[in-house]
């Protein structure tokens, strides 16, 4: 769908005839679109810097064995220029089958897709249910609704530190289960209840964007389709299985995807529940990498780099496996 | 046709109370029966209560004058104070911290939106050799997690005698949030009719001429959605934050309210106090430009 005005001006009636050589397609191609390439300028600049040259930079770091004590650093008024050197891939090849693998990397791994399918699958249910209760016609709605997306609202690294005090050791949450005389898990001590509260705290913060997200879904889907179904005698069951489902088809793959992708580097939540040093089996791989990198001495800047650009492919080759599924089913939204 | 029939046995909501009421009865569309509006509202106050605690939970315990009230909550009430709030004002850097934060998170909403407004621009209106690449590209970098780029960042920016600047945090978040402009900016401009740029181009407007004169100024609203989510991506950002910014003064909020929790010492209650005055101007914003995040959200992917 090209702009009208623009085609007017490239489809000159000269311009059929011989097929011009590689050079001057290529000038005729800068005329015509000199303007779009001065536009997106800016942005290609900026990823080029900010993202093409640390992404390369990175990479050349995982096949060293660079670390806090070999890299190049400024003590006082010295310089020490940096020493680490190339390895090849002994990197890659210690994380994934080096000795004590499975406790470094593998069991990361494992836990890290756990939580990002209990989380996005969490995130979607609760999402939707809450999403299909605000859709009613009811009073109150808008209070339910505003209250609702209070999680997402207040920024995540205040309400991570207020679920902290809610779970420590015969904090608030403990204390109402000792009320009602259930068990007082250590929450914060116990791997896992590590897990579950991360999991807990990382639904509780991803809720209110599904709910939104597929409220406006919801909202966008044609009554009349809901009143066909009613008249053919349609439940409400299959109504939700045949009209509504379908209907959020193309959001739903748009935020189950963004879901995943934010999940899998979620981040903050891990980080702040857990601090620097404690909880090793609760980490996902982001935080543990981050850990690798900054979280101890010396810091292990090639592994935690290799980390980086594993987790990088894991995420490519999960996305475009998403997108080729939703092609041929023909579901996407973006 | 507004208005439908509903034989009771049809309808689930309608069959629970179908023994009380055995003659058809004919309800408007939409209109649920008492029992299923009880449950909805039940439901939905449950929710609401599990959303909210959190939160309110934060608030009684800022008023806790005693590091260790949070043990026992119950003794708040009757000693509630404001002292925590006056001694975080104070004796700790809090004032310095908003001003860290204000200068990271203005700097990279401006420069996010600055830079990426024209390219929203051409990816929305033009189409030209490498559109498919770019928009791919666009999307990919929102993916990026924050571990293949923090070690090449931090040697990089360590080279250069960036550590522990607001620049380099400001050029951090721009790496997340300029691509992310640009996609929610096409989604925007995508909603201005063509017929704008095409009545601009024929009163002898240059493309460029077109953009900054016609579409620019009916973009606002959407230039406004992306200032304020590269805004909101600076203020929460946590792992660069922690890791670049060395000095106690220049910390922004996210890495200042973790300096009341360590290992030896929690000052939960300086803390609790801290993050009230944090989040209340922050989550007020939030909620007067809400009704424009979903529609922007809805065009493109954001970074949470």
């Amino acid at each position: 769908m090209t702009v009208a005005v623009e085609s007017a001006t490239a489809r000159l009636p000269g311009e059929r005839g011989r097929r011009p050589g590689p050079l001057q397609r290529l000038r005729r191609s800068w005329e015509k679109h000199w303007y779009a390439y001065a536009m997106i300028a800016p942005v290609v600049v900026v990823l080029g810097v900010l993202v093409g040259y640390p992404l390369v930079r990175g990479f050349y770091l995982t096949l060293t064995d660079a670390n806090s004590l070999n890299s190049a650093r400024t003590i006082g008024v010295n310089h020490i220029d940096a020493t680490y050197t190339f390895i090849g891939l002994d990197n890659y090849r210690d994380i994934l089958f080096g000795p004590t693998a499975y406790d470094r990397f593998w069991s990361h791994f494992v836990w890290t897709v756990v939580w990002t399918a209990l989380c996005v699958l969490l995130h979607y249910t609760i999402g939707l249910g809450l999403a299909l209760l605000l859709n009613r016609k009811m009073r109150g709605r808008t209070v339910y609704r505003l209250l609702l997306i209070l999680p997402w609202a207040v920024p995540t690294f205040v309400t991570v530190f207020s679920w902290r005090v809610l779970l420590a050791d015969s904090g608030a949450l403990n204390q109402l289960l000792g009320h009602l005389h259930l068990p007082q898990p250590n929450w914060l001590e116990d791997t896992f209840w590590q897990r579950f509260a991360a999991v807990m705290v990382n639904t509780w913060c991803g809720v209110p964007f599904m709910m939104v997200s597929l409220l406006g879904g919801l909202q966008s889907i044609d009554t009349s389709l809901y009143e066909a179904a009613e008249m053919d005698g349609a439940n409400a069951w299959q109504r939700f299985c045949h009209v509504t489902l379908p209907g959020l088809r193309s959001v739903s793959s748009t935020v189950v995807l963004l879901g995943v992708i934010w999940t899998f580097n979620q981040f903050n939540i891990i980080f702040l529940l857990f601090g620097q040093t404690s909880a090793p089996d609760a980490q996902i791989l982001v935080t543990w990498a981050y850990r690798l990198g900054f979280g101890q001495q010396p810091r292990d800047y090639a592994q935690s780099a290799a980390y980086g650009v594993l987790l990088l492919s894991v995420l490519t080759v999960f996305t475009s496996v998403y997108f080729r599924w939703l092609k041929r089913n023909d579901q996407l939204a973006v | 046709m507004s208005t439908t029939t509903v034989s009771p046995a049809a309808s689930p909501a309608a069959s629970a109370t179908a023994a009380g009421a055995s003659r058809r009865r004919v309800r408007r569309r939409g209109r649920s029966s008492p029992l299923s509006r009880t449950v909805t509202h039940a439901l939905l106050i449950l929710a609401s209560l599990a959303a909210t605690a959190p939160v309110a939970w934060l608030i009684y315990l800022s008023l806790g004058p005693d590091k260790n009230d949070y043990l026992h909550p119950g003794g708040i009430a009757s000693k509630a104070a404001l002292t925590n709030y006056a001694f975080v004002l104070q004796h700790t850097n809090i004032v310095h911290w908003l001003a860290s934060t204000l200068i990271v998170a203005l700097g990279t909403a401006l420069v996010g939106v600055a830079f990426a407004a024209t390219t929203g621009y051409a990816v929305s209106r033009m189409r030209f050799p490498g559109h498919r690449p770019l928009m791919w590209v666009l999307l990919l970098t929102q993916a990026f997690p924050i571990a293949v780029l923090i070690v090449p960042m931090y040697e990089i920016f360590s080279e250069l005698g960036l550590i522990d600047t607001y620049g380099a945090l400001i050029l951090v978040n721009c790496s997340t949030v300029v691509p992310y402009c640009a996609w929610l900016m096409k989604g925007y401009f995508d909603t201005v009719p063509v017929e704008i740029d095409e009545a601009g181009r024929v009163d002898g407007l240059s493309p460029f001429g077109t953009f900054v004169r016609l579409i620019l100024p009916l973009a606002r609203p959407g230039l406004a959605v992306a200032a304020f989510y590269s805004f909101v991506t600076a203020f929460g950002e946590v792992a660069f934050a922690s890791t670049f910014l060395l000095d106690d003064d220049k910390y922004t909020f996210a890495v200042g309210l973790q300096t009341f929790v360590s290992e030896h010492d929690a000052q939960w209650n300086y803390m609790a106090a801290t993050a009230v005055l944090i989040a209340v101007p922050v989550t007020a914003f939030f909620y007067l430009v809400q009704k424009h995040l979903v529609t922007g959200l809805t065009a493109g992917g954001t970074k949470g």
